[in-house]
């Protein structure tokens, strides 16, 4: 796995997706890492970084997709181009990637990390599941992928058989999980280091409260209960 | 001047490189029974610093001593300083009776955290408990609630520390868009930038009281900063919150602090040692009451 290095950044462009932003910034000597690995983005004029799984690695740059919806990520979202940033990574556990049949699953601001995978799949079948067509919009990034809307969910949408990597809200993974109990899923949590340090992130993993900084953030069906 | 973390701000086992960059690496707290901390939401960020209420997670005191300790020796080689915990001075003294082992440099004993009860006796009880079972350097981490400072250091050196980290977090509460505490625990120990003006405040009236060495901590993001503590008369420095967004920090720090120093004319941190006490001494706060 590739060592995380911490670089000073510019930022390439910032684009809106529906109600997200893609932040590009230049890549540096940053490796992408592996799909479902997260970078710490240093949020301007906050005292933490914000960790946000890689979205895309085209040439030269790395991309993030965020929902400006705190203090932090809108502080990102409004970065303009030639802005400078601290970026640390890549973090954590990703997906595994030595799957027969992938099917990749993604809801809301969750579909972040699937774009890249989709590439180090060779694009696979994709269902993503949005709350209003606005946030659809961001289907974009994994174009053939199958698109639903609240209220139809992506388990309606999800055909069987499948290796299932899914990133999304909680109560979308659990039921992901119910339905493709081999699925490998990325959870989220609260993190103010992501490398370690700071023990904020813990979730139950195998009854045991876990960094998921450290075990995760993909972790296998077996990994966890959920915390919350 | 050494530059060391802030215990509970590293894990040197996940993130040896860093733990290397330090003059010492410090351990998360060490509690007689494994801990396995609070239940998330365990961090908040605020504008000028962050929440923890970690709970001092760690695997207990047994399994400290049998694998962390030696696993820390194998992974670093600055010297290991451990930061103990517990609910009784008794807890506290038995923990350090165990310390007694080559890889232990120091002990800190952290008398202040401020998401878990405090144990009843006071700081000065605690030390001396300690003292009577461990020939270690022992460091006492006060907490910056200390109504009287100067007393309550003088007591702390008359127990037998030999020296003061200054500071630990202060509590605070964050809530939130519906009024409610965003910690599970409703309360958590607050650090970071904020924290600069109250560490200052507490080496500065500790310096006055004491001429035991004194690790100051608390908010430090810069050389500058550090080289405020120091001015204030902290012997050494040690780096938190910014650990968390900028691992790179004590390599950082120093190089800075170096600037810093040439900057102000001087050769070394010692032209700056406790120049700010000068000022206090003649200031009309330094009445006595």
């Amino acid at each position: 796995m590739s060592r995380p290095r911490r670089e000073r950044r510019s930022v390439a462009a910032v684009e809106a997706v529906g109600p997200y932003a893609l932040v590009r910034v230049t890549r540096g000597s940053l490796d992408p890492g592996i799909p479902g690995q997260f970078f710490m983005l240093e949020a301007p004029g906050r005292v933490l970084p914000r960790p946000m799984s890689l979205c895309l690695a085209p040439r030269g740059e790395l991309a993030f997709l965020l929902d400006p919806i705190g203090p932090g990520t809108r502080a990102l979202a409004a970065l303009h181009a030639g802005d400078e940033l601290h970026v640390f990574g890549p973090l954590g556990n990703g997906f595994r990637l030595d799957v027969a049949r992938p099917l990749l699953v993604g809801g809301g601001i969750g579909i972040a990390p699937l774009p890249y995978l989709a590439e180090a799949l060779e694009q696979p079948p994709a269902v993503l599941g949005f709350r209003s067509a606005h946030h659809a919009e961001a289907a974009a990034l994994l174009p053939n992928a199958e698109v639903v809307i609240d209220p139809v969910l992506v388990t309606d949408a999800m055909p069987a058989g499948r290796d299932v990597l899914a990133c999304g809200p909680e109560p979308m993974l659990e039921a992901i999980r119910a339905i493709a109990p081999d699925a490998q899923l990325a959870w989220e949590a609260p993190m103010a280091c992501g490398y370690g340090a700071c023990y904020g992130c813990v979730v139950e993993i195998d009854g045991e409260l876990k960094r998921l900084c450290v075990e995760g953030p993909v972790l296998r069906e077996e990994g966890r209960r959920c915390a919350s | 001047m050494r530059l060391l973390n802030a215990s509970g701000c590293l894990d040197a086992l996940t993130a040896p490189e860093v733990a290397r960059s330090l003059d010492a690496f410090v351990t998360k707290t060490v509690t007689p029974e494994p801990r396995e901390g609070n239940a998330p939401i365990r961090i908040a960020e605020t504008e000028f610093g962050m929440l923890n209420a970690i709970g001092l997670a760690n695997p207990g005191r047994d399994t400290f001593l049998r694998q962390t300790l030696p696993q820390l020796a194998g992974a670093i080689d600055v010297p290991i300083w451990v930061s103990v915990g517990g609910f009784t001075a008794r807890e506290y003294a038995e923990t350090c009776e165990q310390l007694a082992r080559d890889e232990v440099a120091c002990i800190e004993l952290n008398l202040s955290c401020p998401n878990v009860d405090e144990a009843p006796e006071s700081a000065a009880e605690i030390v001396r408990a300690c003292r009577d079972v461990t020939a270690k350097p022992l460091y006492a981490k006060v907490s910056p609630h200390s109504w009287d400072m100067g007393e309550t250091v003088r007591a702390i050196e008359a127990a037998g520390a030999d020296g003061l980290s200054l500071i630990n977090t202060l509590r605070g509460t964050t809530l939130d868009a519906r009024l409610q505490p965003t910690l599970s625990r409703g309360a958590g120990g607050y650090s970071g930038p904020a924290l600069r003006p109250v560490a200052l405040a507490a080496v500065l009236a500790a310096r006055s009281a004491t001429q035991l060495p004194i690790i100051g901590m608390g908010g430090v993001e810069t050389g500058r900063h550090a080289l405020e503590l120091i001015g204030c008369g902290a012997t050494h420095v040690a780096l938190g919150t910014v650990l968390f967004a900028d691992p790179d920090a004590p390599t950082r720090v120093r190089a800075e602090l170096a600037e810093e120093i040439k900057s102000l004319g001087g050769d070394s941190v010692d032209d700056f040692f406790g120049v700010a006490l000068g000022a206090v001494a003649s200031g009309v706060n330094s009445a006595k009451r």
